[in-house]
Order: structure tokens, then C-alpha cells, then sequence
């Protein structure tokens, strides 16, 4: 039995995508030539600016291509499904946004993009445009906290790509927008649970068997297996469970401020993601830590899995005055 | 018998035929510990190889297999796109200037692969990825060779260290990859990279035997 899906060709399922996305959102993004697979802002890159390139495998919808567009992301590398893009795409888009400040690289720490990212850089050093490199490692669930550069990039990209962006559209210098994504990721933390599994378009299988009765803590969002297997709970047993994995690192006082990023994973509805965040905000309140900011919908998704990932950012003046910096992207709005 | 870039370009046919064959059961393997698209990167990789060698007709066995590095690693991304495009740059390399190769050093393909896929991925023995399938195999096609084995021995040996490495992943916990995230509970499954690496092996391997 093959997964239901609304689509014409799984081999094709991306380039349709990417089409439509351009149909939709042609005054806001571009293609870089030829290569449909390398998305420019067309209001984005300008002379003296650091250019941010984004980038990943799709089926992340809005996460990367959502986040292009001035104020975030000046350009976004495509890949397959679930697969990091080749160099080519990643040069074309470095090329595209490169205005003389540098280009600063914003990705999730995956083996494969690690691996086609450095290809593209060390290929851009041979041009003479200088590129440096953030990976996003948010996933508390993905590695213990002493081996926080192993752990993986997931919706707290939303985070780091958007205060990176607005350093760099406020000019900052390539040393201070690699500070600012640091800084933010440092302090950026995501716990996800999901309760179904994800089909690839191209295989239309389920990727793992899961219960009925089941959810799975630490599912990455391509799906691999989680950490741990557990009995589904209430919304409010999931929530305190993923808020406690947060709270033991997250290093946030009474009066300190947080931005809250509630995540459905594909299919899981804004009913039962206000449900979770009633409970985070709850859980906040009670240690006196002050919600800035919260987003609720889907901004980092696992095709249709079904389930949802919690992200804090413990934010400060400076990361505050990034947070609230206006941006102007295809799938994403700060006024 | 020397090899042209003909024969070599039959070697990538004879592959990619091979690897469209055992697309869903890599997905399979992969579903088990990663994200069940294994199947799907390889038969795209190869299938562009194919459609790019058919297209440009390369004159020399380093232009066949850099052809192969450049249309796999823009076709495919991901992980095995930069390890196998990095692997068919350093096979190319191994005859550079030739206009054909002798079959009996053709074997060195194997090292060569097997070179390339270690530096650009840096993963050891053991850390249940596709290199537990190259290296046996390269040490095998080199111990073989230096103990002045018939070339169908040396393949043999080669074919043999490739699948008993993929085999072994099965017993391993995976430390490098996605994979790695799971830690114990990636025991039991064969690591998918390591399955379509012996695959690779294997297909070399039957159509130097063949030639």
C-alpha cells in the first residue's frame, strides 16, 4: 500500500514544488541562472552586506526557502527530500549573494551537508569570496549536553537564521553576524515528540512502524527513530516532559526573557499545538521567565509526520533587538 | 586485455543496472536506522552517470570516472553524493595519462574507491558505515595482489571481504552519520551505505571477471 499523497511524480515531487513556490512568492524570490535548486531574495543582497546563505534538504517546508528574503536569508541551496543539496546550487547562491562582506553559511549539523557545504566553500576560496560556516545543533535529544557540537539542527534554525539576518541586514560585520548565529544557537534549545511516522514522496512507504498507542521523544525531522519510545501522554504530561529536558539546560533566571517556537511536525493541527503551548507558557510563568515572543504553526515540518518539537531561545538585549528586527520573506513576516 | 573508456563506461551501466534493481531493498535497510531514501540517492546517482557518460562519450578511462564524480555529486547531494564523487576523482587519478589500463591493474579501481570515500568522510572501521565494506575489499585486492594471485582470485578475495563487511555492520553500533544518533539501537540492522557499497564491489568485480 502506498501513502497518500497529493502529487504528480515523487521523482519530480521537488522541482513542482519549487515551481509553485516561485509562482507564489515571485516578488519576493528569485533563481539564481539555470538553477532552480539555488532561490535568491530578490530584495536581499546588496553591496557591503554579508550574505546568508541557508540550506538544506526539502520536505522542512517553510524551512530554508520560506526564510528567504530581506532581513533573513539572502539565499537558500536545495536539495532532494531529506537529502543536503550538491555544491552546485550552494557556489550559484554564494555567488549570487556575495556583496564584498563576506558570506556566512547557516545550516543543520548533518554528515551530508557538512560534507557538501565545505566543498562549496573551499571551492568559493579558490574565487576569492571568503565564506564562513554556523551550524545549528538545537536538538537537546540528539546528543548529551557535553557533546553539544554533535547534536543536530531542527526547528531552532527558525531562530538562528532569523537573528543572523537581521545582523546582517543592519550591516554588521561578517565577525559580529558569526558571533550573533553563535551566540543564538548557543542558547537556542528544541525537544520534539512524534506520534506517526513520514512517507518519502518517491517510496510512499512509511519510514518506521509506530503504535497506535505510541509516541517517540527526540525523532530528528527526517525522520529517523528518536531516542526514546514511551506511551502517549496527555498534552500536558508531553509538554512537561519535553519542557523538563529543556529547563536542565537552558540556564534562563526569574525575569530573563525567552522566545517560544511551538512546531508541528507535518499533520499535527493548530488546535493541539495552542493546546501544548497553553502548558508551555504555564511552565514559564511559573519560574517568572518572561515570554517575549511565541510563534505557533508549522515552521520546521517532517513531511506529514505527525507530532510537534518545542524550541526556547533565551534571549537578551542585543538577541532581543535581532528577534524584533523587521523581515520581509516568502513564508514569513516580521513588521 | 586492456580497458578503454568504453569498457569502463559499460562497467557504470552494468552498476547503475544493478543498483536500480536493488533500490527498495536499500530504502528497506535504510528505513530501518536512517530515513529509508538510500535506494533512492543511488539509483539517481548512477542513473545520472549513465545518462551523463552516454552524452559526453569521455576518451580516456580519468575522463569516465570524473564524468561519473561531477554528474553523481550533482545529482545525488547528500552523504554518499561528495563520498562517492570523491571516491570516482581519486579512481580517475589512479590512471591519469592513460589511454587504456591493463586488467590486471584495473582492480586498483577498488583502492582507489576505497581511498576516497575514508578521506572525504574521515568514518574508521567499525563505525557501521560504507567504508567497513571498501576497506576489507581494498585490503583484500591488496593482499591478494601482493601474494601474486591470478587476477579472478584478487576479485574473488575482493568481492568476498566487501560482503562479510557489510554483513559485520550488523553487528556494530554506528558512531558516525545519521545513524549515529542512535546509538545501541542501531545494532541488529546492516548499515545501507555499507549493503550498496558491497553491490558496487560486487558489480566491479563480475564485470572485470567478465572481461
Amino acid at each position: 500500500m502506498q501513502t497518500k499523497k497529493i502529487i504528480n511524480d515523487g521523482a519530480k515531487a521537488v522541482d513542482e514544488m519549487v515551481d509553485g513556490i516561485l509562482a507564489a512568492h515571485g516578488d519576493i524570490l528569485t533563481y539564481v541562472e539555470d538553477n532552480p535548486r539555488a532561490i535568491v531574495a530578490k530584495n536581499g543582497p546588496r553591496q557591503g552586506k554579508v550574505g546568508i546563505v541557508v540550506g538544506g534538504g526539502s520536505g522542512h517546508e517553510p524551512t530554508f526557502v520560506g526564510f528567504v528574503g530581506k532581513g533573513l536569508a539572502d539565499a537558500c541551496a536545495v536539495g532532494n527530500v531529506f537529502a543536503s543539496p550538491p555544491p552546485d546550487p550552494i557556489m550559484s547562491c554564494t555567488r549570487a549573494v556575495d556583496g564584498g562582506a563576506g558570506v556566512l553559511y547557516l545550516y543543520g549539523n548533518y554528515a551530508g551537508d557538512v560534507m557538501n557545504f565545505d566543498m562549496a566553500s573551499e571551492m568559493m576560496a579558490l574565487d576569492d569570496i571568503h565564506v564562513r560556516t554556523v551550524l545549528t545543533t538545537d536538538d537537546v535529544a540528539s546528543a548529551p549536553r557535553d557533546q553539544r557540537e554533535k547534536r543536530r539542527g531542527v526547528a531552532g534554525n527558525f531562530f538562528v537564521f532569523k537573528l543572523t539576518g537581521a545582523a546582517a541586514d543592519k550591516m554588521m560585520s561578517i565577525d559580529e553576524c558569526e558571533r550573533i548565529a553563535r551566540k543564538t544557537n548557543d542558547r537556542t534549545f528544541t525537544v520534539g515528540v512524534a506520534t506517526s511516522a513520514c512517507s518519502l514522496p518517491q517510496t510512499r512507504k512509511w519510514n518506521f512502524e509506530m503504535g497506535d498507542d505510541e509516541m517517540e521523544v527526540g525523532m530528528g525531522i527526517h525522520g529517523e527513530p528518536g531516542i526514546v519510545r514511551e506511551k502517549l501522554g496527555t498534552a500536558d504530561e508531553i509538554v512537561d516532559n519535553i519542557m523538563d529536558r529543556i529547563f536542565a539546560e537552558l540556564e534562563a533566571k526569574s525575569g530573563d526573557k525567552v522566545a517560544v517556537l511551538v512546531n508541528s511536525l507535518g499533520s499535527t493541527p493548530l488546535m493541539e499545538l495552542y493546546i501544548i503551548n497553553r502548558r508551555v507558557s504555564q511552565r514559564l510563568a511559573e519560574k517568572g521567565i518572561e515570554t517575549h515572543k511565541t510563534w505557533v504553526g508549522t515552521y520546521c515540518s517532517s513531511l506529514e509526520m505527525a507530532g510537534a518539537s518545542i524550541t526556547i531561545l533565551h534571549l537578551d538585549d542585543e538577541l532581543t533587538e535581532m528577534l524584533d528586527h523587521p523581515c520581509d520573506c516568502a513564508m514569513f513576516q516580521v513588521k | 586485455m586492456q580497458l578503454t573508456a568504453k569498457d569502463f563506461t559499460a562497467m557504470f551501466r552494468q552498476i547503475a543496472t544493478r543498483i536500480e534493481g536493488e533500490r527498495n531493498h536499500l530504502c528497506e535497510l535504510d528505513g530501518h536506522i536512517g530515513d529509508a531514501d538510500h535506494g533512492i540517492a543511488m539509483e539517481q546517482g548512477f542513473g545520472a552517470i549513465v545518462k551523463a557518460l552516454d552524452t559526453s562519450e569521455p576518451a580516456t578511462p580519468t575522463d569516465v570516472f570524473n564524468t561519473a564524480a561531477k554528474s553523481f555529486l550533482n545529482a545525488v547531494g547528500a552523504s554518499s553524493g561528495p563520498l562517492y564523487a570523491t571516491a570516482f576523482l581519486r579512481a580517475g587519478a589512479a590512471f591519469k595519462g592513460k589511454e587504456t589500463v591493463a586488467i590486471d591493474e584495473a582492480p586498483s579501481v577498488i583502492e582507489a574507491m576505497a581511498r576516497g570515500v575514508a578521506e572525504r568522510g574521515k568514518a574508521e572501521l567499525g563505525d557501521k558505515t560504507m567504508i567497513d565494506a571498501w576497506k576489507p575489499a581494498a585490503i583484500a585486492v591488496e593482499q591478494a595482489r601482493e601474494a601474486g594471485k591470478p587476477l579472478s582470485e584478487v576479485l574473488a578475495a575482493a568481492r568476498k571481504a566487501a560482503e562479510e563487511g557489510a554483513e559485520a555492520t550488523k553487528t556494530m553500533v554506528a558512531s558516525k552519520g545519521r545513524s549515529s544518533r542512535l546509538g545501541e539501537r542501531s545494532l541488529g540492522h546492516m548499515d545501507p551505505g555499507a549493503a550498496s557499497a558491497a553491490i558496487i564491489v560486487g558489480e566491479i568485480c563480475d564485470f572485470l571477471a567478465r572481461s
